[in-house]
């Protein structure tokens, strides 16, 4: 693998992820104030004294979107991947096991899929204590049963393959099974739906904050920041876009990525994608 | 007479995009020259790669995938095709030149009837109208002898057999009277007791149509039944080219020869039957309420050869699949040994395992895909005998020496090898477990001929070396007579002939084993008409 063929588009995404990387390992560094100082008059136009402006407090937009970072991603990865590590490991299971232990983690996912996400959502956030951990765990669980569904059709295919049955001919256990031969053919489509879901996560977050029920103020968010200007579009203020541009580069960015991803393992060595 | 076809300097290729490399073109024909006269058949014959398919839709001036001809002329009853717009294309596709597809189950839209399908293309040329066309398809489903000619274009496809939906493709083909049909290896997905009829049925239909034909396929035997001409590929170029009888009996390519003596293997058949090392015993088996096996009973004495015969759907494959543990048998005991061994694949140990091998068909799905070579063949060393690091690695080299792979393959994937590769890769992985049995699933139907002989002769000599047995399931006469030492012949789940080779191959015969030994083509001319007259013969004496 050489870097000169590496499409444009794969640099693009990984230069966009970069930047989002470095904002949250140097947030404190990098950010001209405070998270949550208030530095001047509400809605400051963009390019004044502040590069991108102030809020609806008068906190700098910038400093609110490089912090908000931290926020954002970390939550939205840990929750995209302990869906997926959760996801796959039960519908991967069910696919190999088959039998009850397949009815059973498949109806009880058909149970949680039939109550609407974002109600099942807000009823149990406003019920448990707002930490943070549980809204990951909440979110995660809430994803990983789109990640059963993908998962299990999935690997029910690849397990009916030759292969497998010669591994189940050799002896080997189920998790064998599971991590050796079903999960390296499954990836493909997976590492797919990871990019999707990672976004969706970041949308998914910035929609809770959004309903008040996500990151708590004065914590910064990109959903948040959304909230808190979106008055300003009424007066002719794009404070509210600023952070809304953000999720949406950063979806763009983790997708041109995912998509050379699969590029690149679809024709590994001519491989079943 | 008239030359119908004339191809002359032939080339064609294609671009390919190997990962990591910039795309480059590669040429999958190169100077090819023919011609075929009305009425007569050209057989286009190599293994696969050879380029003969594309030869065949050259005629229809098509080009599969990227495919393009990038050199020479086809030129039909004085019409030059590589220069057409499409709209001249269309006029001459369906109607002066039709094509057979090898798998007539995915050529066939299974939504609607057959009838409708097969009179499409002479409504949409404007050849006949639809009264008139329906009117000709019962007489050619006639002429095919399908059954019922009256009411068969009335059922959809999945209601008749693979045999017979070959044949209505060639009802479709021969409907609008082309000039020219390509046959693309029509028999080749079909049982050999179901070959012989589709061949005969082609061969009367061409001789009472007078259409000319190009017969493609890998088997020298099938095509030294049916064409005139036959040509000879490898690698796109042609290695020799004259009439059927020639090539037959006279050829003066190394290569030719090497095709017409295939499959003459031989193997003494081995006596001692007393130290038995499975024995089936009245073994009934099915999935579900259906039942595939009935009272089989067959045993196999050590270092010797079972050969499981008997067409798709006999049930030799579930046979494997109870000797593995993999269906358990509804009743019945599978002796190892002497032993019985535990019905279900979770009841056996480790070292009950290790002793049963299995060898599959299709050496492409039996391969983990994302593994290496190493990785394939090393499994089995670190789950038996808990090989690991130099140690594997020199033990893995040393079984690809010995499938005479060599250096070089250790690190590569599956789909870097070719199918006999593969295959030679799926039997250094049964071996690294020093098993007692292995069973073969029709290790070499997917393969060429000259390939399949390499690994018949690769299993013959780790037989010798290791004294190793083989159940060996196949639908291919051939291939028993070339390895087996006992034979079983199963016909609808039970077995109704068994015992030494000797004897199951020598007459006095039960009937299906008569008309299975019947129905196996051999490398000489006249072989059909012989069979087809000694039919007649036995018919009218009934």
């Amino acid at each position: 693998m050489r870097a000169r063929d590496i499409p444009l588009s794969a640099w693009i995404g990984m230069a966009g992820i970069a930047i989002v990387i470095i904002a949250v390992l140097f947030a404190p560094l990098l950010a001209p104030h405070g998270e949550r100082e208030i530095v001047g008059d509400i809605w400051q136009p963009v390019g004044g004294d502040f590069l991108l402006g102030t809020d609806n407090l008068g906190r700098d937009l910038l400093s609110r979107l490089i912090y908000g970072a931290r926020t954002t991603v970390s939550v939205a990865l840990a929750a995209t991947v302990l869906s997926f590590s959760l996801g796959m490991i039960l519908s991967f299971t069910a696919a190999v096991v088959r039998g009850w232990t397949d009815q059973g983690l498949s109806r009880l996912n058909d149970l949680l899929m039939s109550i609407p996400t974002l109600i099942f959502a807000l009823v149990v956030l406003a019920v448990l204590p707002q930490k943070m951990w549980i809204l990951v765990l909440v979110m995660a669980v809430l994803d990983s049963t789109r990640v059963f569904r993908l998962g299990r059709a999935v690997a029910t295919d690849i397990a009916v393959m030759d292969f497998v049955e010669a591994a189940r001919v050799r002896g080997e256990g189920t998790i064998w099974i599971i991590f050796r031969e079903i999960l390296p053919n499954a990836l493909s489509p997976l590492l797919a739906e990871f990019g999707l879901r990672f976004a969706f996560a970041v949308l998914f977050l910035s929609t809770l904050s959004f309903l008040g029920l996500g990151i708590q103020p004065p914590a910064a968010d990109w959903g948040g920041m959304v909230k808190d200007n979106k008055d300003g579009i009424i007066f002719g203020v794009p404070a509210a876009l600023i952070p809304g541009g953000a999720i949406a580069a950063l979806a763009i960015c983790v997708n041109l990525v995912v998509d050379w991803l699969l590029n690149r393992t679809t024709s590994l060595k001519g491989g079943r994608g | 007479m008239a030359e119908l076809l004339t191809v002359k300097n032939l080339t064609i290729g294609a671009t390919s995009y190997p990962p990591g490399e910039p795309p480059k073109d590669i040429t999958i024909v190169d100077g090819v020259s023919f011609t075929i006269e009305k009425g007569r058949v050209l057989g286009l014959i190599g293994e696969s790669g050879a380029g003969k398919s594309t030869i065949g839709l050259a005629a229809l001036a098509y080009g599969r995938g990227g495919v393009r001809i990038t050199g020479g002329t086809v030129e039909l009853d004085g019409t030059e095709l590589t220069g057409l717009k499409r709209s001249g294309l269309r006029r001459v596709r369906g109607a002066k030149v039709c094509y057979v597809a090898q798998s007539a189950a995915a050529a066939f839209n299974p939504a609607h009837k057959l009838g409708d399908q097969i009179i499409e293309a002479a409504l949409r040329h404007g050849i006949l109208d639809e009264a008139a066309a329906r009117k000709r398809a019962t007489e050619l489903f006639g002429v095919l002898s399908l059954p019922d000619p009256e009411t068969f274009g009335d059922r959809y496809p999945h209601q008749v057999s693979g045999g017979q939906l070959q044949r209505a493709m060639t009802v479709m083909a021969l409907l609008p009277s082309p000039d020219l049909i390509v046959f693309d290896e029509p028999t080749t997905a079909l049982d050999v007791t179901t070959q012989i009829d589709v061949l005969a049925a082609i061969k009367h239909a061409i001789e009472t149509t007078h259409t000319a034909a190009i017969y493609v396929t890998h088997d020298l035997a099938v095509v030294a039944q049916i064409a005139d001409d036959i040509m000879v590929l490898r690698h796109g170029k042609t290695v020799e080219y004259g009439t059927a009888e020639k090539i037959i009996t006279r050829p003066d390519e190394t290569y030719t020869r090497d095709l017409v003596s295939v499959r003459s293997i031989t193997h003494p058949e081995a006596k001692d039957q007393s130290d038995r090392l499975l024995s089936i015993e009245r073994v009934d088996a099915g999935y579900g309420r259906i039942q595939v096996l009935e009272e089989v009973s067959v045993h196999l004495p050590k270092g010797q050869t079972l050969a499981v015969v008997g067409e798709s759907g006999s049930g030799k494959s579930t046979l494997a699949r109870v000797i593995t543990g993999l269906l358990p048998p509804s009743s019945g005991t599978v002796r190892f040994k002497g032993e019985a061994l535990p019905a279900a694949l979770s009841g056996r140990s480790r070292e009950q395992l290790r002793q049963i091998q299995m060898i599959y068909q299709m050496a492409d799905t039996a391969m983990n895909p994302r593994h290496t070579i190493g990785q394939i063949i090393g499994r089995p060393l670190t789950f038996y005998f808990g090989l690991r690091g130099a140690k594997k690695r020199e033990r893995v080299q040393e079984l690809l020496d010995h499938i005479e792979l060599g250096k070089g393959f250790i690190d590569r994937y599956p789909a870097e090898l070719s199918g006999g590769q593969k295959q030679r890769v799926a039997i250094a992985r049964a071996i690294a477990a020093e098993p007692e049995l292995i069973l073969c699933d029709e290790p070499t139907s997917a393969l060429d001929p000259l390939v399949a002989d390499g690994i018949l002769k690769l299993l013959l000599r780790l037989q010798e070396e290791t004294h190793v047995s083989y159940v060996f399931i196949t639908h291919d006469i051939a291939t028993v007579r070339a390895i087996a030492d006992s034979v079983a012949v199963m016909f609808k789940g039970r077995v109704v002939r068994f015992g030494p080779k000797s004897d199951v191959l020598a007459p006095p015969f039960d009937d299906y084993t008569d008309l299975l030994l019947k129905s196996v083509p051999e490398m000489r001319l006249g072989w059909l008409e012989e069979v087809l007259s000694e039919r007649k013969m036995a018919a009218a004496g009934n």
